[in-house]
């Protein structure tokens, strides 16, 4: 009896984990292949049939990369760019959720929910039209302002429910003993949710690294994010699958490493609306 | 605000910014154009409306399928998370040309998978008949780790007793799952699934990338139109409207959710 329910037992655990891994092969998957592509040589990328397991392993694609485009430039253009954008964020982020937090401003959550439905597409014409007369078309500054536009709202959001976890009385007591409400933010609340800051930090980071819409029409010859490089890159290397898969790996690798480090506040981020903290 | 009052406003005006004409006012015209004059428009409309309902159908689907299975305890719940993040923090332009390079219609690694399996292969984003597939196939691919997790919250959040009471009443588990599920689940799923809608009626990045449109418009959504008349065609004023109408859509959409955000239990 014991040795049947244990086999029995034993064929669902199995039939469980054969089920979970044909949902989440195709996951897997579609980065194996993106990773194996710019591995192979030119030959055996295009293959076919395509080799899954055994093949020879080449740096040509990623070498190509680096000489035939200033892929440097713009791995620096997407640092300066994501890195300007969520310390401008987190400048003006860390108050207003502070603020929409301790005093309860629901109409002003509900205008950042707002800031996030609205379609991005809807933003372009407008600031084209503005950074073109300000002359600011490929510069940092218009791609770091734009890119606000997806973090701050994010940034806000997140923050909000970090700052509603710091006890009130602790608050109370720094304004008693003479703190500003100011220094009460700066040294009692922001060392708290400090964990939080560094989440959003990075939330804030990886959409702006990834964003395509407002760079493709803002970033010129000298400020190209890496998106725009790569989109750039298909038309010009056609088949030359080795190439475009090292780039499309370099893009996508730091920011995949990076989201595992703040996975739990990544689903905050992108549910933020939908779900309730 | 100032960006969309800005854009309001300029749907109301004819300007193509290469042109040395300033921009004329002509009232409600552009609007009068995009609902009665202009079949290319409707098509993309339809078009939208078509790639959302089918892939965030899909993805609901799929995704409720997927929580179900993985709503216990189970060695590797970790790494299951992990891997669900994975695709919908990658970077769309990156993801969209590993794509093309697997929908490629004789060397891509898709067809010899579709083979394999014994169907005769597709030609995906490079014809015109299956293009919107294709690429609402991506965004399954990308998305249904989300409503996965939302739903995955969502049961985590049900009572017990319910189950308890419809055992000892005879109930079958598939039972159980219609009668007590399904509708306790439903606020969960309802607003996973308009929370994708809204941001599905936006897709760009991935439909720009791997097909602009084509092939031959068929996969030329609103969002890629309006981008063209502005940014190929210069004609900023027709493409405004463009932006408020959609605009109007998401935010009816979002209306939606927001009052049955309201009133779910949780």
């Amino acid at each position: 009896m014991v040795r049947r329910g244990g086999a029995r037992r034993f064929v669902a655990t199995a039939g469980f984990y054969g089920l979970a891994g044909l949902f989440m092969l195709p996951t897997v998957f579609v980065f194996y292949w993106m990773i194996t592509l710019s591995l192979k040589p030119q030959i055996e990328a295009t293959a076919y049939p395509p080799s899954f397991v055994r093949f020879s392993v080449s740096m040509a694609g990623y070498r190509e990369v680096f000489t035939k485009y200033p892929f440097l430039l713009y791995t620096w253009n997407s640092l300066v760019v994501a890195a300007g954008c969520t310390a401008l964020g987190l400048a003006v982020g860390l108050p207003a959720a502070y603020s929409i937090a301790r005093w309860r401003q629901q109409r002003l959550a509900l205008a950042i929910l707002v800031a996030r439905i609205i379609p991005g597409i809807a933003y372009l014409i407008p600031w084209y039209i503005f950074f073109r007369r300000l002359r600011m078309v490929d510069t940092y500054g218009a791609l770091i302002l734009t890119h606000l536009i997806v973090g701050l709202p994010i940034i806000i959001w997140v923050m909000i429910s970090f700052f509603e976890d710091v006890p009130a009385d602790l608050e109370d007591a720094g304004l008693i003993d003479g703190c500003s409400y100011f220094g009460v933010f700066w040294r009692i609340a922001l060392p708290l949710v400090k964990p939080g800051i560094v989440a959003t930090a990075i939330l804030s980071f990886v959409f702006s690294w990834n964003n395509f819409l407002f760079s493709v029409i803002l970033a010129g010859r000298e400020t190209r994010t890496l998106p725009i490089a790569v989109y750039n890159m298909i038309s010009y290397e056609e088949i030359n699958w080795g190439t475009l898969a090292a780039a499309a790996t370099l893009i996508t690798l730091p920011v995949l490493l990076v989201a595992l480090v703040a996975q739990r506040h990544i689903v905050t981020g992108l549910t933020f609306g939908a779900v309730k903290q | 605000m100032y960006p969309i009052a800005y854009t309001g406003w300029m749907s109301l005006q004819e300007w193509f910014v290469s042109s040395v004409t300033p921009p004329r006012f002509i009232g409600l015209a552009n609007y009068w154009k995009i609902l009665f004059g202009d079949p290319r428009f409707r098509e993309a409309v339809a078009r939208t409306l078509y790639f959302t309902v089918l892939a965030v159908g899909a993805e609901a689907i799929l995704g409720l399928a997927m929580a179900l299975l993985f709503n216990r305890e189970f060695w590797g719940r970790g790494v299951l998370r992990t891997l669900a993040i994975l695709p919908m923090v990658a970077t769309p332009t990156a993801i969209g040309l590993v794509f093309v390079m697997m929908y490629h219609p004789t060397l891509g690694v898709a067809n010899y998978l579709v083979t394999v399996v014994g169907l005769s292969p597709f030609r995906w984003t490079y014809s015109s008949q299956t293009a919107l597939y294709a690429l609402a196939l991506v965004d399954v691919w990308q998305w249904t780790p989300l409503i996965m997790l939302i739903a995955l919250a969502g049961l985590a959040s049900l009572p017990r007793e319910p189950y308890e009471a419809a055992h000892i009443d005879g109930a079958s588990t598939l039972e159980a799952f219609w009668h007590i599920t399904l509708p306790l689940l439903r606020p969960a799923l309802v607003v996973a699934v308009l929370f994708r809608a809204i941001d599905a009626l936006k897709t760009f990045d991935i439909i720009f990338v791997m097909t602009q449109g084509g092939p031959a418009n068929s996969s030329e959504t609103v969002n890629i139109l309006l981008f063209n008349q502005a940014f190929s065609y210069f004609n900023l004023g027709y493409a405004s409207s463009m932006a408020v109408a959609l605009f109007a859509v998401v935010l009816g959409a979002s209306m939606i959710l927001i009052k049955v955000r309201r009133t779910a239990s949780w």
